[in-house]
């Protein structure tokens, strides 16, 4: 089995370490990844803000670039989010049109290809620690996916996994929003910091590096316990990659 | 108290300083959470009902024109007079008029957001007309001269100490925090007021074309007084709170109060289909209706945008909204607050007046999953906001910043180039852009040096050798 890295901008820039991770894990159960050249932003940022018209050429050249991979898969449920549902909104050629339809049925996120396509639940590694899990509001809400994130963190041995209070309450990120309505951002973030250090985990696992990039911002502000964590990241280290 | 969208984020700002405010709003929100979620658990066939409400709305929606005559007809026969008001003057002088002929000299009102909508109290007041709310959380905000902060809890941002000092001050009674006391002193100072009335005007929650009904969901009876006591009653609508027949009540019947209060039923369901007085020696001697439409007929021209009228105004994406759960209802300027009302403020008020409630949100999709009738909110925030970038009320900058991120973007050898550039900026001096509101408490991700792309390639070149 291949898969077609789609590589979200944060990934790509900010956070590299945990696509990285993503590709180990899926080598780990035999699945071989390909980065495809010249991929740039799936348009989201714009597309959040109300820029629709201004994204229609990267959304075409991204459909282009991945309709004819056999998978494509993300680190991030709200890039996946993007293409799967939103690029519906768009405007796109009508020639378009198939293939986007054949993207939006190969495109995952990362746990949720690693649950629902290949099949793996138990990779079979060890991380002697708490963590607790956040849910992205685009992979929980858009996408459906919770079950998948948390059976693979289960399944890691020697884990000990708590639950949060309220861990779908949305971090207060927003893309944008974050800034344009920074104090209420900011307030947000600091009700789910609350909750992450109630529950006494060291570390915070998420599978979108926005929400973690918001969490982690605010933890280290504060000088708060716990550290944020990728799902892949957690995955490779629980491996020893 | 007059708001303005257009100030929404200094209301934000304020409210987020509020440490009382916050704590009511968010004790009452958390509350509401609980109560809601323990009755839906308690039915297995909540989503059925919420696919089945949002079906029948939207075939209500697609025929709204069939079925409103048919209630107008309905209501003639009934012996009710229908009046059409499309906009809030229209259906202001309407009222007047009816006022006028009955020589009304004071109004109570139950609860509606409708007339809230066509501020109607500010107008019957400046017209001599008294006019009081009889709802307990409405007719302390009126105390107030404020505005509801909540769709179904009018005075949420309260706590029960504030309607003690509300009362004391504005009634002149002893001061107490006792509910029951409270409760006691508000139903005497009503109940004058009921007996004397010579008008009462409510709101709806449905109406049922078939048969030319009035239905109002409510827990304390001030509605039924309402209706029941003076001489003339007049039901304010908007156009979209229509249902076929009474075969499509029940469905609503359950998930409104769930939704709204976490209640499996409200006290009291009141049906009005006719003036009574005649037959029966009780109930009004006249029953009016008044249709609004008010923007909502252009709403419902777009076929994505219409199902925003499908809401049966519970609240519970309110309860559901981390923004709203921090900053209360008053926050966002309008009637309608919260996830709803950013969806309906540029659509009421123009895309000028609401070019910034479409952003008072992080498109959690909190709200989508506890609307009973399953309004997708986050989607049609999107598509304002790209309605509200289209007739050119957002910053020239942004515009063009994001005209200059797309060009790029398509070209992937400038894009990464681009993109390199902060990396390398950043290492020569380790804050280069600190984004003013964003690192106030929260510190910024460091770009990494490399990139994904250079990574991966090494790593395969690696392996390879």
């Amino acid at each position: 089995m291949k898969v077609a890295l789609f590589i979200p901008c944060l990934s790509e820039h900010l956070y590299p370490e945990s696509a990285i991770a993503m590709v180990n894990v899926l080598q780990h159960v035999g699945i071989e990844s390909e980065y495809v050249e010249n991929q740039t932003c799936c348009g989201q940022p714009a597309f959040n803000s109300g820029y629709r018209k201004e994204i229609i050429p990267l959304a075409e050249r991204f459909i282009d670039m991945f309709h004819d991979k056999e998978y494509v898969v993300a680190p991030s449920g709200s890039c996946v989010t993007m293409v799967r549902k939103f690029y519906y909104d768009l405007d796109i050629r009508d020639k378009l049109k198939p293939a986007l339809d054949e993207l939006a049925g190969k495109i995952f996120e990362f746990t949720e290809f690693l649950v629902d396509v290949a099949k793996v639940e138990d990779l079979g590694g060890s991380f002697p620690h708490r963590v607790t899990y956040h849910d992205s509001c685009h992979l929980n809400r858009e996408l459906g996916v919770n079950e998948q994130p948390r059976r693979l963190i289960r399944n890691i041995k020697d884990i000990d996994f708590v639950e949060m209070e309220q861990p779908d309450i949305c971090c207060g990120f927003g893309g944008t929003f974050s800034y344009k309505f920074a104090d209420l951002s900011t307030s947000m973030a600091a009700r789910k910091c609350q909750y992450i250090e109630n529950s006494g985990a060291e570390f915070c696992i998420g599978a979108d590096s926005s929400c973690l990039m918001n969490i982690e911002g605010y933890l280290r502000k504060h000088n708060m316990r716990a550290k944020t964590m990728h799902i892949a990241e957690l995955l490779a280290k629980s491996l020893r990659m | 108290m007059e708001l303005s969208a257009l100030k929404t984020k200094v209301y934000i700002k304020e409210a987020l300083k509020d440490e009382r405010l916050r704590d009511a709003v968010d004790k009452a929100t958390q509350t509401a959470i609980k109560k809601r979620a323990d009755k839906v658990q308690q039915i297995p066939y909540w989503e059925e009902l919420r696919h089945k409400a949002h079906a029948v709305k939207r075939q209500v929606m697609e025929n709204l024109d069939t079925y409103l005559e048919t209630f107008e007809q309905r209501c003639q026969d009934n012996g009710v007079v229908v009046h059409w008001a499309e906009d809030a003057q229209e259906a202001q002088q309407i009222i007047r008029k009816i006022a006028r002929a009955n020589n009304v000299k004071t109004v109570v009102k139950s609860k509606s957001l409708t007339t809230e909508e066509i501020h109607l109290n500010k107008f019957l007041i400046e017209n001599d007309i008294e006019t009081l709310e009889t709802d307990l959380g409405e007719y302390i905000v009126q105390l107030l001269d404020e505005i509801p902060s909540h769709l179904t809890a009018p005075a949420l941002h309260l706590t029960r100490k504030d309607v003690g000092r509300v009362f004391h001050e504005k009634l002149g009674v002893y001061y107490t925090e006792e509910p029951t006391e409270l409760l006691t002193i508000a139903r005497q100072k009503l109940r004058e007021k009921f007996l004397a009335a010579d008008m009462g005007i409510s709101g709806a929650n449905f109406a049922i074309a078939e048969s030319g009904s009035v239905v109002i969901v409510e827990n304390e009876a001030n509605a039924r007084l309402t209706v029941g006591l003076p001489r003339v009653h007049v039901a304010v609508l908007g156009i979209e709170k229509l249902l076929p027949s009474f075969r499509e009540l029940p469905v609503s019947l359950k998930l409104l109060p769930v939704s709204a209060t976490g209640q499996k039923q409200t006290v009291y369901v009141n049906i009005i289909s006719s003036p009574l007085r005649q037959l029966t020696g009780e109930g009004p001697e006249q029953v009016h209706v008044v249709l609004l439409d008010n923007g909502r007929s252009k709403i419902l021209a777009d076929p994505q945008l219409r199902e925003t009228l499908f809401c049966i105004r519970c609240g519970a994406c309110l309860n559901a909204c981390p923004i709203y759960q921090q900053v209360g209802g008053h926050a966002y300027g309008w009637v309608y607050m919260g996830p709803i009302g950013i969806t309906l403020i540029p659509q009421f008020l123009g895309d000028m007046e609401g070019r910034y409630a479409p952003y008072v949100s992080s498109l959690c999709g909190a709200c989508y999953h506890a609307c009973p009738v399953r309004i997708n909110i986050p989607h049609h925030l999107l598509k304002l906001r790209n309605e509200i970038v289209e007739s050119g009320h957002t910053m020239k900058v942004e515009k063009i910043g994001i005209k200059m991120w797309a060009f790029l973007a398509k070209h992937p050898r400038l894009y990464r180039f681009a993109t390199w550039f902060p990396g390398k900026l950043q290492k020569l001096h380790p804050k280069p852009f600190p984004a003013p509101g964003y690192t106030k408490e929260r510190a910024l991700g460091t770009f990494d040096s490399k990139g994904f792309r250079k990574r991966f390639y090494e790593m395969q070149k690696g392996k390879k050798s």
